[in-house]
């Protein structure tokens, strides 16, 4: 028997895509699944990140019509709701947006899918291209102020089950978009693969919330690609609440002048959980704005890291790109790995990061104890206000208060 | 000393000044005063050769030259100084060191000799103390982590220490407490030669008070609209700008 | 320091190219270009070392060829071959020097345009100099003075024949021969260094100098340096290397050892100016070093480099805090200009509780040059309360030079704190207006606010190397502006 990689073991039993991508985006993810395997801590991009567990399993395909309605919305507002890669419930009419599955997406739409994503590169967005069985595509009218928060909640349910999907937003000239991305599991061995790309075309503005909160024995690998036309506008937000393992690969590029891009992250994780963000930010055009905030607070025998990278290319004079990466550790085992990155080719920017680790003040501990707090008060009360910060960028009111609530009941705190 | 004709100027296609005229004769000091964004820093950076700001209209002559023919640092070897309204921080560079490589670029720029450094060392400690700068702040770096009043007396300490024909003064004296304004007019005053002159920038004329300027001129919406003796400044004081801006409405119609 | 400033950089300033370009004309003793273990034998025969000796080489060789060359680096260039370098080459001499008059006057002049001439620094500044022309260590002065306080200062290849105990006990225990693909090579080559023994409780009352110097074409510099302070013992230094000008990229690969016993501290200073190419980026030096300290209870190790010459450099002096209470440093000036490429910067290892590390990068782009500062830092579980600050700025001089940072932050103890800022900006046009205003020439203004921003790093230097540091700097940079 000829020796089979363990990327081709991994895939053996999941099902090819009859969704139209094109062609090439089809034999090139074939072949990077020839030639690729799961990369090592060798590869940089995989320092910190094994992948041996969940190169172990052996998933299906499985699709479930029923949903289990274990997922409450945050507001009535449009929601898809995806299970296990299958889009089981569809929204409701919105003015001024339009989705779409890719089985129904004209040639003209398809086409823009995948379009800056290297295929050749990375085996996972060929997992995603290869296997995905649904997709969606949602587009913004021209000018449409889209009212409210539009949601999409992912949940993997099941035994030992794989579920890709892929999402193509597309926000026209004008407009504006507001999205939360909920993803939650229940069950067993599930491993999540949701890919999601925007086309922010000519001052439009999107701002989307990632809420990740899947559960002890769950693998999610997050994608978002966006591109960016000029005067626009992209908020990312990404909340890593719960979930063994977490990757969020997170790349922007910015096309056009006068763009502003914002990426915020919190996450607060116990137990053996593991969180990497790793983010591109790719200033091609002159006079943008990126910035990037993302705080952790790490216990029990957590690892988290942060990798996070901004080109500046020749050419892309005036850009102003700052960087922030703050970790609290509180126990010892727990442990984190920070990598802020700047690759600059251009001279008049202004671009800087930093990054620090440590613990809780204990002169604000003890401040807030000799005002009366008891210490397990004390101490919710600042790591809360550590975060806060990240939670903040949250444009809105009531995904602000259901992320604190969750993290008060998640983590005991004392409100 | 120095003569403006109908000087037009813009920054990113804004016109900020819009033929403004100006004539300082050696011996004088004049004070230009007005309301905020009327184009008197404008006029101090202009002079000084930002080059953030374009010349649209109008020629200046200093000294018997074209000026905006003249690159920025030949024109401070040609006798001109600007005192900044906020001026920059250069880290790791000390003052001392600066100033005697600006001194000496300066002299080389003359054809004179190079400044020796026991003359150097006691040429600081005289203009040092001309505007009570505490000699520590002379070998710190330039400006950096200097209060405001430290900044403001630094930038005269430069002045002396440069002995420049015409000093331009912008708004240094805002932000300054009553004894650091006093200090920092006493270090102008003793300068006063009959060969030099100074251009006052500022809103207040409590600056006046110490140094008594020969004119007066008020510049509003890029232009000199008024001018006078000192006794205009108390005017102003007194009265606003508000006056002024009526008698030009009453003046156009 | 301040000295330096007007008359002297005006002079450096006109004498803009490397003015370090120059070939001594001594015959020299090279051995057939290639490599292989009879190779290797033959420098060890020529050098006359004992067994043991030869069998490090050719373990050494050994993983080398299992081992392939890095490519992490953000630094592209076509790879040395390897068996087409001459791994010996010493000028030749009929007989060892018994003192420095015997020195041959073509090398002593060689000395004197590299501004070290040696009597005068014996006579002025009590600095004892090594000097390692290609490959051979080929003075060494104040021996005598020295050796009252039990100090060790001599060529490694003496020390392997006086000292083989010390030799035998520290060479490749702060790096290992597999340690990486140039330490290995190293390790198989080398042909001479320095080495340095500071007894318990000695403070050393001089700066200990090496001069590196690549004289003849198509060879390779393969030295070794291993300094070993004592229990309470205090070193003090400095390194400096030149090259000629040649159209051939020439291998340095050096591998230095630092090892800090309970309570001693060692000082390191470089100042590199490897010929760094031409305009074009035709030639220089290939500088692959790896360079690194250990740390026991209480000592502290203090890196401070000038990074100014080389073509290519690739370089990463590091501690490891391996005893409670111990200190690292790192304080780098390093700059591109041309064709330049420098992906340089350390690794702070902390093991022992307690333990400190201050990194202070400065890097400087001009032209079409890339400069990348890369770090580690990082916590072992046990290393409580670790503090690490850093700080890594990078300066931009035109519009088509590169500036990155990659730092590597790992913490695996709560009790730590670990700070890390960078920045990357130009020169700022308001500083070079202010300066022009106060009639300072471009040239000028920038050279002061350079030296300024730099000046973090060069204030760790001793004097003397200072001033040398500050020149390069301004003529390293010379016309990279307008």
């Amino acid at each position: 028997m000829e020796n089979i990689s363990k990327i081709q073991a991994f895939a053996s039993k999941f099902k090819e895509t009859n969704l139209a991508f094109t062609p090439t985006s089809i034999a090139d993810a074939k072949n990077t699944l020839l030639h690729l395997d799961f990369p090592t801590t060798k590869t940089e991009f995989w320092k910190y990140t094994r992948l041996a567990k969940l190169a172990q399993l052996r998933l299906n395909q499985e699709k479930i019509r029923e949903n289990e309605q274990v997922v409450a919305p945050l507001t009535d507002n449009g929601i898809v709701r995806i299970t296990n890669g299958y889009i089981t419930s569809f929204s409701k009419e919105i003015a001024g947006l339009t989705i779409t599955p890719f089985s129904k997406c004209s040639e003209q739409q398809l086409s823009l899918i995948g379009k800056k994503a290297d295929l050749k590169q990375n085996i996972f967005l060929a997992l995603n291209t290869l296997y995905s069985q649904e997709g969606l595509f949602i587009e913004v009218e021209e000018n449409a102020q889209i009212e409210g928060v539009f949601q999409l909640l992912f949940h993997a349910h099941g035994e030992n089950c794989f579920a890709p999907f892929r999402v193509f937003i597309h926000v026209k000239k004008g407009s504006a978009f507001k999205l939360i991305q909920q993803f939650t599991a229940s069950g067993e061995h599930l491993f999540s693969l949701p890919i999601v790309e925007y086309l922010v075309e000519e001052n439009a503005r999107i701002s989307c919330d990632k809420l990740q909160m899947e559960n002890a024995s769950s693998f999610l690998l997050c994608e978002d690609y966006s591109i960016q036309k000029r005067n626009s506008t992209v908020l990312l937000n990404t909340f890593s609440i719960s979930g063994a393992w977490v990757r969020n690969n997170s790349s922007f590029l910015i096309e056009g002048e006068n763009c502003e891009t914002n990426l915020n992250g919190a996450y607060l994780l116990k137990d053996l959980q593991h969180l990497d963000n790793h983010t591109i930010v790719d200033h091609i055009a002159p006079h943008c704005n990126s910035n990037e905030l993302y705080k952790g607070i790490l216990s029990g025998k957590s690892t988290g890291v942060f990798n996070g990278k901004v080109f500046v290319r020749p050419n892309a004079q005036k850009i102003s790109a700052f960087q922030s990466n703050a970790n609290v550790l509180l126990s010892d085992d727990a442990s984190v790995n920070s990598k802020p990155e700047l690759e600059i080719y251009a001279n008049d920017v202004k671009c800087s990061h930093g990054s620090t680790t440590g613990q809780l003040d204990e002169n604000a501990v003890f401040y807030l104890r000799a005002r009366g707090l008891s210490e397990k008060s004390a101490r919710s009360l600042i790591t809360q206000a550590f975060i806060a910060e990240v939670v903040d960028k949250v444009e809105q009111k009531e995904v602000r208060d259901f992320i604190k609530n969750k993290l008060v009941e998640l983590h005991d705190w004392t409100n | 000393m120095i003569n403006i004709v109908n000087l037009h100027a813009e920054v990113e296609e804004k016109k900020i000044l819009k033929g403004l005229n100006l004539n300082v004769k050696a011996g004088e000091i004049h004070a230009i005063m007005g309301p905020n964004g009327s184009g008197k820093s404008t006029l101090a950076s202009i002079l000084a050769g930002k080059e953030d700001y374009t010349v649209t209209a109008g020629n200046v002559e200093f000294d018997g030259k074209d000026l905006l023919e003249l690159s920025t640092e030949d024109r401070a070897r040609q006798g001109l100084f600007l005192a900044f309204q906020y001026p920059i921080e250069i880290p790791g560079v000390s003052n001392v060191n600066f100033l005697k490589s600006a001194l000496n670029e300066i002299r080389e720029y003359r054809g004179e000799e190079q400044i020796s450094a026991k003359d150097f060392l006691a040429l600081v400690k005289e203009k040092s103390a001309l505007v009570e700068l505490d000699s520590k702040l002379a070998s710190r770096s330039v400006n950096e982590g200097f209060s405001g009043g430290e900044k403001k007396r630094n930038e005269i300490f430069q002045m002396a220490m440069l002995n420049p024909k015409l000093a331009i003064l912008d708004e240094t004296d805002s932000g300054l407490d009553i004894d650091a304004l006093r200090i920092v007019a006493n270090g102008v005053n003793k300068l006063r030669s009959p060969k030099n002159a100074a251009i006052i920038i500022t809103h207040y004329q409590r600056l006046l008070d110490y140094i008594i300027p020969d004119f007066v001129h008020v510049l509003y919406d890029g232009r000199i609209v008024k001018s006078g003796g000192k006794e205009l400044a108390l005017e102003l004081e007194e009265k606003g700008y508000d006056w002024i801006k009526e008698e030009l409405a009453s003046n156009a119609e | 320091m301040s000295n330096y400033t007007e008359t002297d950089l005006e002079k450096d300033l006109q004498d803009q190219e490397y003015k370090y370009g120059f070939v001594t004309n001594i015959e020299s003793d090279k051995i057939p270009v290639g490599l292989n273990e009879d190779i290797i034998r033959l420098i060890s025969s020529k050098k006359e070392e004992p067994n043991w000796m030869l069998d490090y080489r050719l373990k050494a060789f050994a993983v080398w060829q299992t081992m392939t060359e890095p490519e992490w680096g953000h630094v592209h260039y076509e790879k040395p071959k390897f068996d087409e370098i001459a791994y010996y080459s010493a000028p030749k001499q009929s007989k060892k020097y018994e003192s420095w008059e015997d020195v041959d006057p073509e090398m002593k002049a060689t000395m004197k345009k590299l501004g070290i001439s040696m009597e005068e620094q014996m006579r002025l500044t009590g600095v004892a100099v090594d000097f390692v022309m290609d490959s051979v260590s080929v003075a060494t002065s104040f021996k005598s003075k020295l050796s009252e306080l039990g100090i060790i200062f001599c060529s490694f290849s003496e020390a392997v024949k006086e000292h083989p105990e010390l030799v035998q006990k520290y060479m490749g225990t702060v790096i290992p021969t597999s340690d990486n693909f140039y330490a290995a090579l190293n390790s198989a080559v080398f042909t001479d260094g320095s080495f340095c023994y500071i007894p318990k409780g000695v403070r050393c009352p001089m700066e200990l100098s090496t001069y590196f110097r690549i004289n003849e074409g198509g060879t390779g510099q393969f030295e070794r340096t291993l300094v070993i302070a004592d229990e309470g013992a205090y070193v003090s230094y400095l390194e400096g290397c030149t090259a000629p000008q040649r159209d051939e990229n020439q291998l340095h690969a050096a591998v230095v050892e630092l090892i800090a016993l309970e309570n001693a501290e060692i000082k390191y200073s470089t100042v590199q100016n490897w010929y760094p190419g031409d305009k074009n980026g035709l030639g220089g030096i290939y500088n692959f070093v790896t360079k690194r300290g250990i740390c026991e209870r209480k000592s502290k190790i203090s890196w401070t480099q000038v990074e100014t010459g080389s073509a290519v450099t690739w370089k990463y002096p590091s501690c490891i805090l391996k005893g409670d209470y111990s200190i690292g440093e790192f304080y780098s000036v390093a700059v591109t200009n041309n064709y330049q490429q420098a992906d340089t910067g350390t690794k702070m290892i902390h093991l022992g509780k307690n333990t400190k590390s201050t990194i202070i990068s400065k890097g400087i782009s001009a032209g079409k040059s890339q400069n990348s500062y890369r770090g580690l830092v990082q916590i072992h579980k046990n290393a409580k309360n670790a503090r690490n600050f850093s700080q890594c700025d990078s300066l931009l001089m035109g519009d088509t030079c590169g500036a990155h940072t990659f730092p590597y932050i790992e913490c695996k103890n709560p009790s730590a704190k670990i700070e890390h800022e960078a920045t990357t900006s130009k020169i700022g046009e308001d500083q070079l207006f202010y300066c022009k205003q106060r009639g300072l020439s471009e040239e000028k203004a920038i050279s002061l606010i350079v030296n300024g921003y730099c000046k973090e790093v060069l204030n760790q230097l001793p004097m003397e190397f200072a001033v040398e540091a500050q020149k390069l700097l301004a003529i390293s940079l010379e016309g990279s502006v307008g």
